[in-house]
């Protein structure tokens, strides 16, 4: 009998449409959940979260989380925490750009060679923080 | 004059699916296009404040969902009180046409245009179709 794996980490992107941040995030956690580790990670939809699925909730309560945030605004954070999930982690695509000021991010809808870099790096401090954490 | 409110277009952009990757590019394309519509993020209506949340009662709202689950149009009447105007699910458009379900939810892949197409069209008809209710 095959049992589904349970995944070591959830992380969590912002879904901000506003901003290229935004879909920067989105691509790190991407990186995160498809190449760097596929077995131990998974994702949700944040806005499950904000209209209070049951089972979502449910699973941010189970298992560790690393969200990454585009913007000030902090959303995909705030709606774990809004739900008392068990949050490891916490990524600012924003401090990725202080450090490294000569990364531009392109556009929302597309986020250019720039954006790709900085994604990468967000995405490497996810593993990182997952190696301390989760 | 009373100066017409913008039209609200909240679009799930639901990740774990390919379809909210769909919905969140015809809705930008869309912003993009016209001067007439504004967004917000979805998660703002728990993120932010009181003036998120009045977001749906301040503009008429045509939601965007990749899924059933409709996060978008859900998040409008739990937080706006107020129903969507209009709501377009993307997973709708694909029964009416398996050859359009999308291939990936990271990036929108060439044969994936089509939806996206097909997604932008749906809105520009509900738009069309909520300024003439609003006349």
């Amino acid at each position: 009998m095959s049992e589904k794996k349970k995944s070591r980490c959830i992380i969590i992107p912002c879904s901000g449409i506003g901003k290229a941040v935004g879909t920067v995030s989105r691509r790190a956690t991407y990186i995160v959940t498809n190449e760097l580790l596929p077995n131990d990670t998974d994702s949700i939809c944040l806005p499950l979260l904000t209209i209070k699925d049951k089972e979502t909730v449910r699973k941010i309560r189970e298992t560790p989380c690393i969200t990454v945030d585009g913007c000030i605004a902090q959303c995909a954070k705030k709606n774990v925490e809004h739900h008392k999930g068990m949050l490891k982690g916490e990524i600012k695509i924003l401090d990725i750009i202080k450090e490294n000021p000569k990364l531009k991010p392109g556009t929302v809808l597309d986020i250019a060679a720039d954006g790709e870099k900085l994604a990468r790096k967000a995405a490497e401090k996810v593993v990182k923080i997952m190696g301390g954490n989760c | 004059m009373k100066v017409k409110p913008k039209i609200g277009l909240i679009s799930c952009s639901g990740e774990g699916l390919s379809e909210g990757l769909i919905s969140r590019v015809a809705t930008r394309r869309i912003l993009e296009e016209r001067d007439d519509v504004v967004t917000i993020c979805l998660p703002l209506f728990i993120a932010g404040g009181q003036e998120e949340r009045d977001f749906a009662r301040d503009n008429p709202c045509i939601t965007v969902d990749g899924c059933s689950k409709m996060c978008a149009a859900k998040g409008v009447k739990m937080y706006g009180k107020v129903q969507p105007k209009s709501s377009i699910i993307i997973s709708e458009i694909v029964e009416k046409d398996s050859h359009l379900k999308p291939k990936s939810k990271n990036k929108i892949e060439p044969e994936d245009e089509k939806l996206v197409h097909e997604t932008m069209k749906a809105i520009t008809k509900e738009i069309e179709k909520v300024q003439e209710k609003d006349e």
